[in-house]
């Protein structure tokens, strides 16, 4: 973990230290709390070969659909990527490795993660075709599902507010996965529209302690505009 | 005279109890949300994690970091949350939601849902489907009573992958309102100038019918 006055990193730094072929959770439920500016860098430094964990593929041009696109990706884990027909046609041929989970349970083995578990025992899905495919063990009489925690090398997570340290607030949805994300991956690169002083944000109102991050990086709003427009729905 | 899925929608709003949390699922059933006035101070929930979200009225500018799970730019109500993945979906695994309406390619005897998968075809991901029928308390089906091409879509038995097994309390088609009972489907009301034959042939599924009872819709 970077030191606290270590931080507050430029941008093309921060993404420069992600190599080939890392596993890279990712902030952002459609475009709100999607890391534009992060991928974009990702996408300009050149690194291959990565594993990403997204709830979606956002939407054909903008963010990780970006990745996937210019062929940077290998494995998708994901929960709905109905919205990109790139993702589902590179997945139909099979240059990207797709591997499905319910959204809760993505969410909770991204969180099971994040606070230090190997896993958690669960009910869901069973009696469906995800119940032969996970490990199962009787509990008190029932059945229950392990599903082992999901772990990665880097986060990139987006954040409206921060601190030079790392504390992080996030705003309306754009929460999502990204304080999860934040506690999970080894190595947390935050972005934020504005990174304050240590002491200006008010204690009771920050999402993320700034101990789960590693780098914090300051965005212009202009930067994530490609995600901001309307959408067909 | 109303279109198929406006019947349906107007039948829905009525299964909304005022003060309940309700929530919407992608397609038809997010529709329902212009059903559901501000008098009866429901809160709805998109899992994207929102609760108390309500469409944009028109001329409202939209707020980017504000959506529901289908994507749409939302505005919110009074009482109003906002929430991370993990809590949004703890509130459906602990049936904190109190109705979800959704989507079928396929709904059976049993209240078998199959909404997510046609193998080899259609296959985007679950999303959250498969939490919301497993865990909420009540959930209504809103769907068309026959597929595009005149196939039942109200079967014996799901031969699509599941969302869920025995997870239905209610189906809302342009044809019928039916309960699944321990005995199997009930019909409890049955569209404006549809006879009982006719609705049996347009269903695979065995339908009870008392006529003496039959509502109109």
């Amino acid at each position: 973990m970077t030191l606290l006055n270590n931080k507050f990193q430029a941008v093309e730094e921060a993404v420069a230290r992600i190599p080939d072929g890392a596993s890279i959770m990712v902030g952002g439920f459609g475009s709100p709390g999607t890391p534009f500016a992060l991928i974009d860098e990702l996408l300009a430094q050149g690194q291959r070969g990565l594993t990403l964990i997204k709830n979606d593929a956002n939407e054909p041009g903008i963010g990780i659909s970006r990745l996937i696109e210019a062929g940077r990706v290998n494995r998708l884990i994901t929960s709905h990527i109905g919205l990109n027909r790139l993702a589902i046609e590179a997945m139909n041929r099979e240059e990207l490795s797709v591997e499905m989970h319910p959204q809760g349970l993505l969410a909770e083995k991204i969180r099971s993660a994040g606070a230090g578990h190997y896993g958690f025992l669960t009910d869901i899905g069973l009696g469906t075709e995800i119940a032969g495919k996970r490990r199962e063990i009787e509990c008190e009489d029932r059945t229950w599902a392990i599903e082992p925690a999901l772990y990665a090398d880097f986060a990139l997570v987006h954040a409206e507010q921060a601190d030079r340290y790392g504390n992080l607030i996030y705003r309306g949805t754009a929460s999502n996965f990204n304080p999860l994300m934040a506690m999970a991956a080894e190595h947390v690169i935050a972005q934020a529209y504005r990174v304050a002083e240590p002491g200006s944000l008010a204690l009771e109102s920050i999402h993320t302690p700034c101990a789960f991050i590693s780098q914090v990086v300051q965005i212009t709003e202009a930067t994530s505009e490609q995600g901001r427009r309307h959408h067909a729905v | 005279m109303p279109s198929d899925q406006e019947r349906i929608l107007v039948r829905a709003a009525g299964e909304v109890i005022p003060g309940q949390i309700v929530n919407l699922g992608i397609g038809l059933p997010t529709r329902l949300s212009h059903y559901l006035s501000e008098e009866m101070g429901v809160l709805v929930h998109s899992e994207n994690g929102v609760l108390g979200c309500r469409p944009r009225t028109t001329g409202e500018a939209p707020d980017f970091d504000m959506i529901d799970s289908g994507g749409a730019y939302i505005a919110t109500r009074p009482g109003a949350s906002v929430f991370d993945s993990a809590m949004s979906f703890a509130m459906i695994r602990r049936s904190r939601v109190d109705i979800t309406f959704m989507g079928a390619f396929e709904v059976d005897e049993l209240g078998n849902l199959a909404n997510w998968k046609i193998p080899g075809k259609f296959s985007p991901g679950i999303g959250g489907a498969m939490e919301l029928a497993q865990k909420v308390k009540k959930l209504v089906i809103l769907c068309s009573h026959n597929d595009k091409h005149g196939n039942p879509k109200i079967l014996s038995r799901c031969r699509l992958p599941l969302t869920a097994p025995a997870c239905v309390s209610r189906i809302i088609t342009d044809k019928a309102v039916m309960d699944v009972t321990p005995e199997g489907l009930a019909v409890v009301d049955i569209a404006e100038g549809l006879g009982v034959v006719e609705l049996r042939a347009a269903t695979e599924a065995e339908l009870i019918i008392d006529e003496s009872q039959l509502g109109r819709f």
